[in-house]
């Protein structure tokens, strides 16, 4: 009959094809984003975020930049920023998700713990020119994003999102540009749930004292890491651009192993304990009490 | 019937050029991006980005290329399996005219960055209705013909041309749920991980319904034309179309493995995904034993060729496939290159080949001549071969190489490779990717000038004779 009767083979199909979608799509509606996923701590956005977050759908940062942190170790080491894995109750504020399926350029789902700068100097300057800041990046220069801000439909945004607002909070969006709503939308990225991140980082290297007294033996490979990790930030030369000079210092090797470990959040400096292991850092240690001129 | 039935062929022929016209702003803007994957200074802002092109090269793909040649295909095909001519023309051509409207508005709004961002379903809400306008005309215009049919049988093409029908209805409209702002703006009427569950299920199912049925009906529908062999099961085919429709709609969370989405979702999609490979090679058994062992026609038959390698790279695809679809190996090259790699497997070698061999074979049929030259056929058919294998294969690789470096920790259970050299590594696969692309477009112009030609060819014949 079905060889010969299109009306009922098609509602046929609609059956069997409704059978997957009613278990896997319509059904988990009643669990995910229920009361178990909630987070207290997860906030909606801000009308200055919710703009930014606007302009990163525009500009499709999305094609580049996965915003989930899997529960695998090396992404919660690479990508979590001294935070976890993400949870779906970090997501309930987002129309559309962002998940992302390709990282072209890392996961940005908890970047607003990796820089804890509040003027968002190192985005600024790496969404201005990505090259000056990591030389060897494809990402692509958004200066472009230095216009001003249209708000023309921040507070009906607000509404239509079903967000709490202030006048405040509207009166905050006056002067700005694209690019302070992307960079506000940034730093809000994964900062809801707090997170010690003293505890996180390495509170003591493993072994109390340098073991690279010798620059000379070192100093090779301690270069490249400068290069790669401090010098978008502190210079090719040591100079100093967004954060200070570092031509030699008269800190204690402890000392700067835990500012490296773990940043001056006040100062914008961030952690590189995920990225870097002891040795690296005693290695760049060495490096920075150099004096040179 | 004692007189030959009329058929309808006009919207064939403007669907099969305009998709030809969309397809191949495809590959241009595909080549774009990937050169400027390894040459960042060639993103011209705001307009010409990666970010905002690259939509762009997908929709064009997928609704342009792909929809528009299967509504080429399919006004095709059902007519001469009903043997009943289209039940509209008319109805016909103004789909063809909505078809290039919203299409060349597509590119236009993503360019200006007006993007739902959601994978497939980027367009805004006022074109995602047109897109449906379109899909529910042609419908229509399909069903409406095999209901009035004068052959009381229904082929196995036909089915799967109903079922995607159906399907491609359904998983659009609800994955373009949203809020109105404004004409230009809406948001998801989905959130969170909701939002992202549907979107999989809808992402993964335009797999099923737009780039796996559609050329199964017309796989079915021309291989045993061209080889004059009858389809080798009628009834293995039956078993694979239930078995594929049902069990595909399962599988969407494979996308959204290790992320927050419920574990129990993520095992079920695994195991249907593994499950698809019985029902995705029944139907690729029936091409290779369809072929009776006369596959000397391989050599003799440069359509043959198109198709075999055609379901050739689906049964390839769909092994690959529920590899990917396993959560240990999802960890490892899921977010890489390798994905790239095996989806323009899909796109470029499955999809697109037997779509060539389809249209040289509707075109001659149309024009009731013979191909303009079967030399030129064969060069179209090596150089996309080549462009389509060195695409995957540097891809794969480089997801390997990615994979594995963003995976590595040290001892002490911190990273071994920053983000950046892992980047840098995979730089001279992005270049010889590129050089790819400029292969395969060699082989697409090969393809337009052989099809410009014929039709001429037709043309000027009847002129002759008239």
């Amino acid at each position: 009959m079905l060889e010969k009767n299109p009306v009922i083979f098609i509602i046929l199909a609609f059956v069997v094809i409704m059978v997957g979608t009613t278990i896997t799509m319509i059904a988990p509606f009643k669990w995910i984003n229920g009361p178990g996923d909630s987070i207290a701590e997860v906030k909606p956005y801000t009308p200055l975020q919710q703009e930014g977050r606007d302009l990163y759908m525009r500009e499709g940062c999305n094609n580049c930049h996965s915003q989930t942190v899997r529960t695998l170790a090396s992404d919660v080491e690479r990508y979590g920023y001294g935070g976890t894995y993400s949870k779906s109750g970090e997501f309930v504020y987002d129309r559309p998700h962002l998940w992302g399926s390709r990282r072209t350029g890392p996961d940005l789902a908890h970047i607003g713990l990796k820089y804890p700068d509040p003027k968002g100097a190192w985005h600024r300057k790496h969404m201005e020119n990505p090259q000056s800041v990591v030389p060897a990046s494809n990402m692509p220069a958004y200066a472009f994003l230095n216009q001003p801000l249209d708000t023309t439909y921040s507070e009906r945004k607000m509404k239509l999102l079903k967000f709490p607002y202030t006048q405040a909070d509207l009166d905050d969006l006056k002067g700005k540009s694209e690019m302070d709503a992307i960079i506000a939308y940034m730093r809000k990225l994964g900062t809801d749930i707090p997170v010690k991140k003293a505890e996180a980082a390495m509170q003591a290297p493993v072994t109390a004292n340098n073991p690279f007294t010798n620059l000379e033996a070192i100093e090779k490979e301690a270069k490249s890491l400068y290069s790669q990790q401090c010098a978008s930030c502190h210079g090719e030369k040591r100079e100093g651009t967004l954060g200070p000079a570092l031509k030699g210092s008269a800190k204690s090797d402890a000392d700067l192993f835990k500012i490296i470990s773990q940043g001056i959040e006040a100062n914008g400096m961030p952690s590189f304990s995920s990225s870097l292991d002891e040795q690296k850092i005693w290695k760049l240690v060495t490096l920075i009490k150099k004096d040179i001129k | 019937m004692s007189e030959k039935t009329q058929y309808y062929d006009d919207s064939v022929k403007g669907f099969i050029t305009w998709s030809i016209v969309w397809g191949t702003i495809a590959v241009v803007v595909g080549i774009l991006i990937s050169l400027q994957l390894a040459w960042p200074q060639l993103n011209v802002a705001p307009y010409l980005t990666y970010g905002r092109l690259r939509p762009i090269h997908t929709n064009a793909g997928i609704f342009g290329w792909g929809i528009g040649s299967f509504i080429a295909m399919f006004f095709y095909i059902t007519q001469r399996l009903t043997k009943t001519p289209l039940w509209s023309p008319k109805l016909a051509r103004v789909t063809l005219w909505i078809f290039n409207v919203a299409i060349a508005s597509a590119a236009v709004t993503l360019a200006m960055g007006i993007n739902r961002t959601k994978e497939y379903a980027e367009l805004e809400w006022p074109l995602a209705i047109i897109v449906a306008i379109i899909w529910v005309l042609f419908s229509i215009n399909v069903f409406m013909t095999i209901l009035k049919r004068k052959e009381e049988h229904m082929y196995i093409s036909l089915w799967y041309i109903m079922a995607t029908l159906v399907g491609v209805t359904v998983l659009y409209v609800v994955n373009n749920l949203g809020m109105p702002l404004h004409l230009f703006k809406s948001y998801s009427a989905f959130s969170g991980t909701n939002d992202a569950n549907v979107q999989w299920w809808y992402g993964h199912n335009a797999v099923a319904m737009v780039l796996t049925t559609p050329p199964l009906a017309i796989f079915y529908y021309f291989l045993p034309k061209i080889t004059n062999n009858p389809i080798y099961s009628h009834r293995m085919g039956i078993i694979a179309f239930w078995s594929l429709i049902f069990m595909y709609l399962w599988t969407g969370a494979h996308h959204l493995l290790w992320t927050p989405v419920p574990d129990w979702i993520q095992t079920v999609a695994m195991a249907f995904s593994i499950m698809l490979i019985a029902p995705s090679w029944g139907a690729v058994m029936n091409g290779y034993l369809t072929m009776g062992g006369k596959w000397e026609q391989m050599k003799t038959n440069y359509l043959v060729k198109f198709m075999i390698c055609g379901i050739t790279f689906y049964g390839l695809q769909t092994l690959q496939g529920p590899m990917q679809a396993i959560r240990s190996f999802s960890a490892f090259i899921h977010y890489t290159d390798w994905v790239p790699g095996h989806v323009h497997m899909g796109t470029m070698g499955w999809v697109s080949m037997v779509l060539f061999g389809a249209t040289y074979y509707v075109v001659t049929k149309m024009s009731d001549s013979e191909i303009y030259s079967i030399k030129l056929a064969n060069a179209h058919f090596w150089l996309v071969l080549a462009g389509q294998l060195i695409y995957s294969i540097t891809m794969w690789i480089a997801g390997v190489q990615q994979g594995s470096m963003l995976l590595a920790t040290n001892p002490d259970g911190t990273l071994h490779y920053s983000f950046m050299e892992t980047m840098i590594s995979i730089f001279p696969y992005y270049k010889i990717r590129a050089v790819s692309g400029f292969i395969y477009l060699a082989g697409l112009v090969l393809f337009i000038y052989n099809i410009y030609k014929t039709f001429q060819k037709g043309a000027d014949a009847k002129t002759f004779k008239a």
